[in-house]
C-alpha cells in the first residue's frame, strides 16, 4: 500500500513536471527611437511560439526604453517576483552588458536575440548565456572580407562610441587587408554627419565602411547621398534592414551590406517564416525578426528535449541547437555563439518596396575571434 | 587639415547652430514670457517632422509639407497650451516638468499609434538636392546652405517681431512684469497662447527641415531638446538674441570639437586611443562651454535674471 502511494505520488510529480510552464522574460526596446528593432524581435519570437502550438510557454514582455538602468530593474523584477526561467530580448550591447552577467550569475538562462558584445563571448562567457544572433564583430568581419574581394585599398571607417561600435571597427579591421585612411567614433544617437562626411571628402579613401544602426544609419545615408561624395559604401545589415530601408529610400540603392540572414535564403523554414510573418503582421520581416524567430525555436526545441528544472540537461538541449533555423544549418561554437555563414547582400527595389537580395557568401562557417578566450 | 576642410566644417557648425536656434527661440520665449519649463518642446519638433513626412508622401510637395509642419505644430501647441499648460502657470517648476514630461510620453506613444514604430521617409526636394561649388572650390550641399539661409531669415523675423511690433512690446513687457501688463488691459491669456503657438511652429519648422536629412522617427526631438536647453542657458533665459548667439556657439563647438579634439590628442597619443578619448571629450565640450559661460556670467550671456 505504502509503495503504491509512493508510486502515485511520484507519477503525479512527473506529470506536473511535464505540465510545468516555462516562463520567459523578454526585455526589449518597444518605445523611443530604437523601438522598431525590439518590435521585430518580439514579433518574430511570438510568431514562433504561436506556431509551436504549445500552451506551456508564458512570455512576459517589458519595454526597457533603451535605458540600461531600466533594463536592470526589469531583470530583477522578472527574476524575483515573476520567477521567470529564461530571459531574452535585449537589443543593445550596453544594456546586455548591464543585465546578462547578473542574470546568469543567478542561475537563469539568457538567450540573446541580438546583442553579442565581445566581453560576453570571450573571458566573460557563461554556460547559461547563449547568443542566437551573432557575436558583434561577425557582420563587420564579413564586411571586411567583402571589401577585400571588391578590391578596396583604403577605407574610411566610422561607428558610434559604445561597446558595439568598438567591436564593429575592430571586426572590420581584423579582416580588411587594405589601409585605414581615417577612423571616427561618432556619438551614440548622433543625427548629423556633415562633419564626418566632410572628413571623408577630404581624405584619400577609396571606400567607406560604417556601422550606424537604426535612425543613425538613415541620417548618414541620406546626408551622404546628398553630399556628392561617391565612394562605394559597405556596412553591416543594421543600416539596411527591412524596417528602415523605406525611410532611406533611393540613397540606399545598390549598397552592399553583410548579413547572416536574408529573406531569399533558400530553405523551407525560411520560406515559411517569411510568408507567415508577412501574413501575420502585414510587413516583410527584418533580420531582427528572423533572430527573434530563431531564438524562440531554439528555446522550444530545448523545452521539448529537457525539463527546465534540470538546468544541466536543459543547457545540453540548448547547446545541441536541434531546431530548424531560418538560416539553414545552425550550430553553436564552444562559447555558445553561432558558427554560421555570413552573406553579402545588395539593396534593390522590388516594385515599390526597398529590400535586399543575396549577392554571395562573404564568410563561410564563421565563428568569432573570442571563442579561444572562453573557459567554461 | 586644409583650410577648405575647416571652412566646410564651420559651415556645418553654422547650419547646426541655426537649426538649434529655431528650437531654442521657442523654448526661450515660452520660458521667458510664461516662466514655464516646457520639456514637450521636442515633441512639437517631432510633430512637425511627421506632419511634413506624411504630407510630402501624400502630395509629393516639399513646400506643402513645410506648411503642414508649421500648421500641425502650431495647432498641437495651441491645444497643449489650452488643455494642459494653462493650468500650470502658477504651479512650481517641478510640477511643470512632471506634466510636460508626461506630454512627451503621450506624444511619442500617440505618434507611434498613428504612424507605427518604423521611421518615415522624407527627402530633400529635387531642386535643392546635391552639392554646389562655393568660391574656393568647396563642394557643399545646397540644402544645408538653404537651411542656414532660412535660419537667418527666421532670426531676423523674430528680431523684427520682438523689437519693432506691438506684439513684441507686449511679449517683452510680459517677461518683465506680467501683472502690470494684465492691468494695462492686455489679454494675457491670449498672448500666452500666441507665444506658445509661435514657439511650437518654430519647433515644427525645424523638425520638418531637419527631418529631410535625418531620420523621421519617434523620440527624434529629445536629443535636440537637451541641446536647446543648453543654448538658452548659455544665451540667457528669455533673450532671443541670446538664443541666437548661444545656438551658433553650441553648433560650432559641437561640430568643430568633434573634429579637432581627436586631431589634438593624436599629437601625443596613438591614433586609436586618441580617436576614442577625443570623441568622448568632444561630446562633453558643449557642457564644458556651458559651465564656463555660467561661471563667467551666471545669468547667461544676455540674460536679465538667473
Amino acid at each position: 500500500m505504502k509503495s503504491l502511494l509512493m508510486a502515485t505520488a511520484a507519477a503525479t510529480l512527473l506529470a506536473s513536471a511535464a505540465m510545468a510552464e516555462v516562463k520567459v522574460g523578454m526585455i526589449t526596446t518597444l518605445s523611443g527611437g530604437g523601438a522598431g528593432l525590439g518590435i521585430d524581435v518580439r514579433d518574430g519570437f511570438m510568431l514562433a511560439v504561436k506556431q509551436s502550438g504549445r500552451d506551456d510557454i508564458e512570455v512576459v514582455i517589458e519595454d526597457d526604453q533603451r535605458k540600461p538602468d531600466i533594463a536592470v530593474q526589469l531583470a530583477d523584477k522578472m527574476i524575483q517576483s515573476e520567477k521567470v526561467d529564461v530571459l531574452t530580448g535585449i537589443i543593445w550591447s550596453n544594456l546586455a552588458m548591464a543585465v546578462v552577467p547578473s542574470v546568469t550569475a543567478q542561475g537563469k538562462f539568457y538567450l540573446s536575440p541580438n546583442a553579442g558584445p565581445s566581453a560576453l563571448a570571450g573571458k566573460g562567457c557563461h554556460p547559461n548565456y547563449f547568443n542566437v544572433a551573432w557575436q558583434n564583430d561577425n557582420l563587420h568581419e564579413a564586411a571586411g572580407a567583402y571589401a577585400n574581394t571588391a578590391d578596396f585599398g583604403k577605407s574610411f571607417i566610422l561607428a558610434p562610441n559604445y561597446p558595439a561600435g568598438k567591436d564593429a571597427l575592430t571586426g572590420y579591421k581584423r579582416f580588411f587587408e587594405g589601409d585605414i585612411s581615417g577612423e571616427i567614433y561618432t556619438q551614440l544617437g548622433q543625427t548629423d554627419y556633415a562633419a564626418e562626411i566632410a572628413q571623408i571628402r577630404a581624405s584619400d579613401a577609396d571606400s567607406v565602411f560604417f556601422f550606424l544602426p537604426g535612425g543613425m544609419g538613415i541620417s548618414f545615408l541620406k546626408q551622404y547621398a546628398d553630399s556628392g561624395v561617391d565612394l562605394p559604401v559597405v556596412g553591416p545589415a543594421f543600416s539596411f534592414d527591412q524596417g528602415i530601408l523605406q525611410a532611406v529610400g533611393d540613397a540606399a540603392l545598390g549598397v552592399v551590406n553583410t548579413s547572416q540572414w536574408n529573406k531569399d535564403i533558400d530553405n523551407a523554414t525560411n520560406a515559411a517564416f517569411v510568408a507567415s510573418f508577412e501574413a501575420e503582421y502585414g510587413r516583410l520581416p527584418s533580420l531582427y525578426a528572423s533572430q527573434g524567430f530563431d531564438t524562440a525555436n531554439l528555446l522550444i526545441s530545448a523545452i521539448g528535449a529537457a525539463d527546465i528544472s534540470d538546468a544541466d540537461a536543459f543547457r545540453e538541449a540548448l547547446r545541441a541547437a536541434n531546431f530548424d533555423s531560418t538560416r539553414g544549418a545552425f550550430a553553436f561554437g564552444p562559447n555558445h555563439h553561432p558558427v554560421q555563414t555570413i552573406y553579402a547582400r545588395e539593396v534593390v527595389k522590388e516594385g515599390d518596396v526597398f529590400t535586399n537580395k543575396l549577392l554571395g557568401t562573404a564568410l563561410e562557417n564563421h565563428s568569432d575571434a573570442y571563442a579561444a578566450d572562453c573557459k567554461m | 587639415m586644409t583650410t577648405l576642410l575647416i571652412i566646410e566644417q564651420v559651415l556645418n557648425g553654422l547650419q547646426f547652430g541655426v537649426m538649434l536656434f529655431l528650437m531654442a527661440a521657442g523654448l526661450t520665449l515660452i520660458f521667458g514670457v510664461m516662466g514655464l519649463i516646457n520639456l514637450a518642446h521636442g515633441s512639437l519638433y517631432m510633430v512637425g517632422a511627421f506632419a511634413a513626412a506624411w504630407v510630402a508622401g501624400a502630395t509629393g510637395s516639399f513646400l506643402l509639407a513645410l506648411g503642414a509642419a508649421l500648421a500641425a505644430a502650431a495647432v498641437a501647441g495651441v491645444l497643449v497650451e489650452m488643455l494642459v499648460i494653462r493650468r500650470l502657470y502658477r504651479a512650481a517648476h517641478l510640477d511643470q516638468v512632471l506634466a510636460t514630461f508626461a506630454l512627451i510620453l503621450i506624444f511619442s506613444e500617440g505618434t507611434r499609434w498613428v504612424f507605427g514604430s518604423f521611421p518615415l521617409f522624407l527627402d530633400i526636394p529635387d531642386a535643392l538636392s546635391g552639392p554646389v561649388s562655393l568660391p574656393g572650390g568647396i563642394q557643399y550641399p545646397l540644402y544645408r546652405l538653404t537651411l542656414i539661409g532660412i535660419g537667418l531669415v527666421v532670426a531676423l523675423f523674430l528680431w523684427w517681431l520682438t523689437a519693432r511690433t506691438r506684439i513684441g512690446i507686449q511679449i517683452r513687457a510680459g517677461e518683465n512684469d506680467r501683472e502690470m501688463i494684465a492691468a494695462l488691459g492686455v489679454d494675457i491669456s491670449k498672448l500666452y497662447t500666441l507665444v506658445f503657438a509661435l514657439g511650437a511652429a518654430l519647433a515644427g519648422l525645424a523638425g520638418a527641415l531637419v527631418g529631410a536629412i535625418q531620420s523621421v522617427q519617434v523620440g527624434m526631438g529629445e536629443p535636440v531638446l537637451i541641446l536647446a536647453f543648453v543654448v538658452i542657458v548659455i544665451g540667457g533665459i528669455g533673450s532671443i538674441r541670446g538664443a541666437f548667439i548661444g545656438a551658433i556657439l553650441v553648433g560650432l563647438t559641437d561640430t568643430l570639437g568633434g573634429i579637432f579634439l581627436p586631431e589634438l590628442f593624436k599629437l601625443f597619443m596613438e591614433p586609436g586611443a586618441a580617436t576614442q578619448t577625443g570623441s568622448a571629450l568632444a561630446s562633453m565640450s558643449v557642457y564644458i562651454l556651458m559651465s564656463a559661460v555660467l561661471i563667467w556670467r551666471p545669468t547667461g550671456l544676455f540674460g536679465a535674471r538667473a
